[in-house]
């Protein structure tokens, strides 16, 4: 049974990655070349400028893949794949969840946790640390990015698991309604204790060392030793357009798991024509579901 | 399906608990572990960390699908 829900979640995975994939050919990758173009457009004014003022260049490394193959083929298989993971997480949580939610039937089960993988895997942790296009995200703080990301989805998938768990325990005693809403506050207040206590990005060491103390490393207007702006900053719609498909390509992504998966999982669970045949003597009529 | 439920009340519609024994638990972990090893090669290897080496193989093939997907990248 566990195999079953697994393959059913890795197929709903994959098919809503794919969909995500044909999102992003659409409205994503025009996005993501004109900001690589504005990486490209001010590496050149720094490279000048570097120039003038007689300071060492730096080199830019060869590139291992080309544009044409990232954005066609790096992308599609990291989406599919990243699909197929996530929807493999979701049918263990599924199946985890199973027989231990109270009365949620199989298929709405499917489409709650499809919800909480969408806000805890993703939404959660954006909320802290959005994501950037190319152009923004500096080289030498990386580490530091990656570890304060790792940490908050733990932390965000972490709460969400002792939300539901509490949320089930309180249910008894005080009804969905009120456990519902104080595990969802429990959730938000931790949430937001590990938001304020970790850093934003722009405060990174080596970002106020080289760069000022900012809040996000979004690259502002570049300036000439006069302090005269030879490349502007980021564009900010740019930059607000990238935000707003990546959320898209996760939503459809996690949908698209839900969606698939419940009437998947609802035939696996209660095939159609069986459901009265359990061991129960006084069974009564078919369930309806 | 051996372990279905009985559904007594067509209100209270009973699911199964399908995870009771050491192979679910064992099937359902390894899973998550594989899962969990797609997510950080696609989002985060090669970047912070690299398991096969110094090499930007798997980062710059993913490039793109990085940014898109929301893990910090450069």
């Amino acid at each position: 049974m566990e195999l079953k829900l697994i393959g059913r979640g890795v197929l709903a995975g994959a098919l809503g990655g794919l969909l995500a994939y044909v999102f992003a050919r659409i409205f994503a990758e025009p996005v993501i070349g004109q900001a690589i173009d504005y990486e490209s457009g001010r590496d050149a004014a720094q490279h000048k400028l570097d120039l003038a003022q007689g300071l060492p260049v730096a080199h830019e490394g060869h590139e291992i893949f080309t544009r044409t193959i990232q954005g066609w083929v790096g992308i599609g298989a990291g989406l599919v794949l990243f699909g197929a993971a996530m929807g493999a997480l979701f049918a263990v949580a599924y199946a985890v969840c199973l027989g231990r939610t109270g009365r949620v039937r199989p298929r709405q089960l499917a489409l709650l946790v499809a919800a909480a993988g969408f806000v805890l895997l993703y939404l959660v942790p954006f909320v802290k640390y959005p994501a950037n296009p190319p152009a923004i995200g500096h080289e030498e703080t990386i580490r530091a990015r990656s570890e304060l990301y790792i940490v908050t989805v733990f932390c965000s998938v972490l709460f969400g698991f002792l939300a539901v768990y509490v949320g089930q325990k309180l249910a008894a005693r005080w009804g969905s309604w009120r456990a519902t809403l104080l595990a969802g506050a429990g959730f938000v207040v931790l949430m937001a204790v590990v938001m304020l206590v970790l850093p934003p990005l722009g405060h990174l060491h080596d970002n106020v060392v080289e760069y000022g103390r900012h809040r996000t490393e979004t690259p502002l207007p570049l300036r000439d030793g006069t302090g005269r702006i030879v490349f502007p900053g980021f564009n900010a719609d740019l930059l607000y357009r990238f935000r707003l498909y990546s959320v898209g390509a996760q939503l459809i992504l996690w949908t698209t798991i839900g969606l698939v998966f419940a009437p998947l999982a609802e035939r696996l669970l209660q095939p159609p024509g069986t459901a009265s045949k359990t061991q129960s003597p006084q069974s009564p009529a078919p369930v309806t579901s | 399906m051996s372990n279905a439920a009985a559904q007594t009340h067509p209100q209270a519609v009973t699911v199964p608990v399908v995870t009771a024994q050491t192979k679910s638990i064992a099937i359902l972990l390894a899973t998550a572990l594989i899962a969990f090893g797609v997510y950080y090669f696609i989002g985060i290897d090669q970047g912070a960390w690299s398991v096969f080496g110094k090499s930007m193989v798997i980062h710059e093939f993913f490039h793109d699908g990085r940014h898109f997907l929301g893990f910090p990248c450069h």
